[in-house]
């Protein structure tokens, strides 16, 4: 099983360096994402700050839809996943060399999109905010991962991904869009308040992130194990 | 009955039972409405409780049968798509009866928390809850054969039902966390006659849902026979052709 999900994930994350839609395409739209954001807001400084985190997840979420539909695009071109489907190869293992394929691709876009907003807003980060914050990244990221790879097989095939992805996997994600924003506000210290005396104070301490660090990593477990049951049945089918 | 004479979807049970929801229903307005003595903290907003509750009590039983249903057919031993049909349709009148919900509760919190909308587990939720079944129909739209699309939408309607405890104890952990948690209708004691008006109500509408489902289910089936009829006639035309 293990074998073959290494085989998927090379295959696809290959496909992916070659065809650079993800680097070219799918991170700068995360990244202009982030600046439009700073329109809606009026690039207010404590504004964006205290709506950074949620503000990076929704990006993340937003390209997730973009990187899950393109992933399973590939597939159903050429009878790919008829091929796919012959190969004999585990279910299992297709699942988790996908979602191992769109976990890296997530990884290295919250990289940049988080280079973005320390920048673009302006905030500091602590060492101690660090792991918090790569812990959030990673658990999510898993979780966000085995929901991609799972829903996108259902879309493949059809006609109407595009339009259908986005509302299957919004709610389903919703606990870890809560959960990571929360993680990452205590990791970014960003819930800052007005004193009074025109400086900002951070309000949310770094430890309070640590416990939807917890529930994040038990989440991507759930999302991972369910994947896994059900990806077999939904690919024989697709 | 054969599901080729099928001409309405109305039979003699249902027509009694639709008379027994309708009569529950009116039973259920008099009660809520004149009967019952307005409430000590809540005045007469306390009325809204008679629809609210029950429509949300109805709206889970009908997203618990969808995803009974979805596992029914999931199981090999009890494979059929008559499994398939009931899911869909339950999911349907779940989300009829989630909006309802959702809107008398709006109001409702309108007039007793001065707000429309609060962030609070329950209603969150079920908001997501409503989102993740419009989900399911929309899939359940898509063109596909009959199997393909039932084994899809019975992992996906399985999936939408689990995740709602998930949602529910994230949201909850928010909440508390950060903010004082959501106000409590305190309604200490329950009279007795409001008591009684409830579970008329509760009566009411869970024979509602099940008049529904069974016009729904005809339907879903008449329209299934329409589909094989117009297969049929496809089939004969060509052979007729062939033989001209």
């Amino acid at each position: 099983m293990l074998r073959t999900a290494r085989l998927m994930a090379a295959k696809d994350l290959r496909l992916e360096i070659k065809s650079r839609v993800t680097a070219f395409q799918v991170v700068p739209f995360a990244l202009l994402l982030v600046v439009l954001f700073a329109f809606a807001f009026d690039a207010d400084r404590a504004v964006l700050l205290s709506a950074a985190p949620g503000l990076f997840w929704i990006a993340v979420l937003l390209s997730l839809f973009l990187a899950v539909g393109r992933m399973y695009a590939i597939e159903t071109a050429d009878g790919a996943l008829d091929a796919l489907r012959l190969s004999s190869l585990e279910p299992a293992g297709i699942f988790l060399g996908k979602a191992a394929a769109l976990l890296v691709e997530m990884l290295a876009l919250e990289v940049v999109l988080l280079i973005g907003i320390l920048v673009l807003y302006d905030v500091n980060l602590a060492l101690s905010g660090l792991v918090l914050l790569v812990t959030t990244a990673l658990a999510t990221s898993i979780g966000l991962a085995a929901t991609g790879s799972l829903y996108g097989v259902l879309s493949a095939g059809t006609m109407v991904r595009e339009t259908l992805l986005p509302l299957l996997i919004g709610p389903i994600v919703a606990p870890l869009l809560i959960g990571a924003s929360r993680a990452f506000q205590a990791a970014l210290g960003t819930r800052l308040i007005d004193d009074g005396s025109g400086k900002l104070v951070r309000v949310v301490a770094v430890s309070e992130g640590w416990p939807w660090a917890g529930l994040l990593l038990v989440f991507a477990l759930v999302y991972t194990a369910v994947g896994l049951l059900a990806f077999g049945p939904l690919l024989e089918d697709a | 009955m054969t599901e080729s004479n099928v001409l309405h979807t109305g039979t003699r049970g249902s027509r009694i039972l639709g008379l027994l929801a309708l009569i529950g229903l009116g039973w259920m307005l008099l009660w809520a409405l004149v009967i019952s003595p307005p409430d000590e903290v809540q005045g007469e907003n306390v009325r809204f409780f008679y629809l609210h509750v029950p429509a949300a009590f109805a709206a889970y039983i009908a997203f618990g049968v969808t995803a009974l249903s979805s596992a029914m057919y999931l199981w090999k031993r009890t494979r059929s798509l008559t499994w398939d049909r009931i899911a869909g349709c339950s999911a349907e009148i779940g989300v009829l009866l989630t909006a309802l919900m959702l809107a008398t509760g709006m109001i409702w919190g309108k007039l007793s928390w001065g707000v429309y909308w609060r962030w609070d587990a329950r209603l969150t939720s079920t908001l997501l809850l409503l989102v993740m079944f419009i989900g399911y129909i929309a899939l359940r739209g898509l063109d596909a054969a009959p199997d393909v699309r039932a084994k899809r939408c019975a992992i996906v309607g399985i999936i939408a039902f689990l995740d709602v405890p998930l949602v529910h104890y994230s949201v909850t952990w928010w909440r508390t966390l950060h903010q004082t948690p959501t106000l409590d209708v305190k309604g200490a004691t329950i009279d007795g006659s409001m008591l009684f008006s409830f579970f008329i109500a509760m009566i009411a509408f869970i024979l509602v849902y099940v008049w529904l489902m069974l016009h729904r289910n005809r339907v879903a089936m008449m329209e299934q026979a329409i589909e094989d009829h117009g297969l049929q006639i496809a089939i004969a035309e060509r052979h007729a052709e062939v033989s001209a």
